[in-house]
């Protein structure tokens, strides 16, 4: 008897263009697990978590943010993240914005980011030195990074937090126009890939099949479509590291 | 603690002799002069339960002026300034022994005598209900802040 698809998703905060590189992952999947997954994506982070409390997600490429509470509310386990990669977080203005330091920023201005929390919550902290906090700026929210960008060329917003990837990939006529004022180097903050309690009993053969994925030109032809070169393993404890380290950033 | 690996400190410095909590003391050269915390980094280490340092991270080691080997095994009070009053560890300590999370303004003392502020996040890590130690995050402080720090500081001793 057939089951249930298991469901796959990745966080909301990635571009639609690299949609298409995690259709392919699935179906790659499919083939290497010999079973039926469905690829669901969420708009927004809040309906991900929905879908996340209702048991709707069975493996899920998480934003840092959600791994608490992925592992300790929901008995997922961390599998394993892109080689060499993590989230950093690229503070910038306007090129012409007399600020050449965080320290120049003033309290009071209006501030573009996304929803995606890990960016958002690294971005604050970054800005602390300048005395600005969420209670003394103006948020405004876009559905994306190009958005983010666009909100400051036309002087809607004074300042944009971008996930630095992002940042690096808006186009060079748009980037010339910016300014990053500082970007983190914090290293440890990064997505990872999580399974779910119904896909438990896939964990070791998932995780030898990623591994293995540089080595076929079918597996290697999924990693490029994703912009990435290897996925690496992740100890329990290493993770439980990543989240003690967003506990701390917090709140 | 083992002071003779210490650097002498630069001329026009201050010497101390600080005592710990776990009975040792210490002496310390102290240089008035202030590393500027990097922008976009965060500081992090991890303890056991007793404040021995477990972990420190490559921006740890670049601040602090010590090597990684120094530091690992280390109690975590080599960065003590003599600067920072005593009440202020104690709350620390008091706080995350109750489970609690506690956050503050520090004023760090380096392999080289000379400081930096970091405003500092300690949590209690716990695996399966028992403690394992703790982590420590700091990141840069506000200007403001730390002149009120170093306002208030020297009335708490």
């Amino acid at each position: 008897m057939k089951h249930k698809p298991f469901q796959l998703t990745v966080s909301p905060d990635f571009a639609p263009t690299s949609l298409a590189g995690w259709h392919i992952f699935n179906t790659w999947l499919q083939r290497s697990l010999d079973t039926r997954i469905h690829l669901d994506i969420y708009q927004d982070f809040a309906s991900q978590r929905q879908a996340i409390r209702n048991d709707a997600i069975d493996l899920i490429f998480a934003n840092p943010y959600d791994a608490s509470m992925l592992i300790r509310e929901k008995g997922f386990h961390c599998l394993a993240r892109p080689g060499g990669r993590s989230d950093e977080v690229v503070i910038a203005v306007r090129g012409d914005h007399p600020a050449s330091t965080v320290e120049g920023l003033e309290a009071g201005m209006r501030l573009a980011s996304t929803d995606d929390p890990d960016v958002h919550m690294m971005g604050m902290i970054m800005l602390e030195p300048a005395n600005i906090n969420a209670d003394n700026i103006e948020r405004r929210i876009c559905s994306s990074y190009v958005l983010v960008a666009k909100e400051l060329l036309s002087v809607q917003s004074e300042v944009g937090l971008f996930l630095a990837e992002a940042f690096y990939e808006l186009s060079k006529i748009t980037r010339r126009q910016l300014r990053p004022l500082v970007q983190s180097q914090i290293q440890v903050v990064h997505h990872a890939l999580m399974v779910g309690p119904r896909m438990q009993h896939l964990t070791e053969t998932l995780l030898q099949r990623l591994q293995e994925m540089p080595q076929t030109p079918r597996g290697q032809g999924v990693l490029d479509s994703l912009g990435y070169k290897t996925w690496e393993a992740v100890e329990e404890e290493d993770v439980e590291f990543m989240i003690d380290l967003m506990d701390t950033l917090v709140g | 603690m083992n002071s003779q690996n210490l650097e002498a400190p630069q001329s026009g410095g201050r010497t101390f002799t600080l005592h710990f909590f776990d009975g040792s003391s210490r002496y310390v050269p102290v240089v008035d002069v202030e590393e500027p915390y990097p922008d976009g980094r965060l500081i992090v280490s991890r303890t056991d339960p007793g404040g021995v340092i477990t972990h420190v991270n490559q921006s740890f080691v670049d601040m602090s002026g010590y090597s990684e080997a120094e530091l690992l095994g280390t109690p975590h009070h080599i960065l003590r300034h003599p600067d920072m009053p005593p009440a202020a560890f104690k709350g620390l300590w008091d706080t995350i022994k109750a489970g609690n999370r506690w956050q503050g303004y520090v004023k760090n003392l380096r392999k080289d005598g000379r400081f930096y502020w970091v405003y500092a996040t300690v949590i209690p890590n716990l695996r399966r209900g028992k403690l394992i130690g703790y982590t420590s995050v700091r990141r840069k402080p506000s200007r403001l802040r730390i002149k009120e720090c170093e306002a208030l500081y020297p009335t708490l001793f």
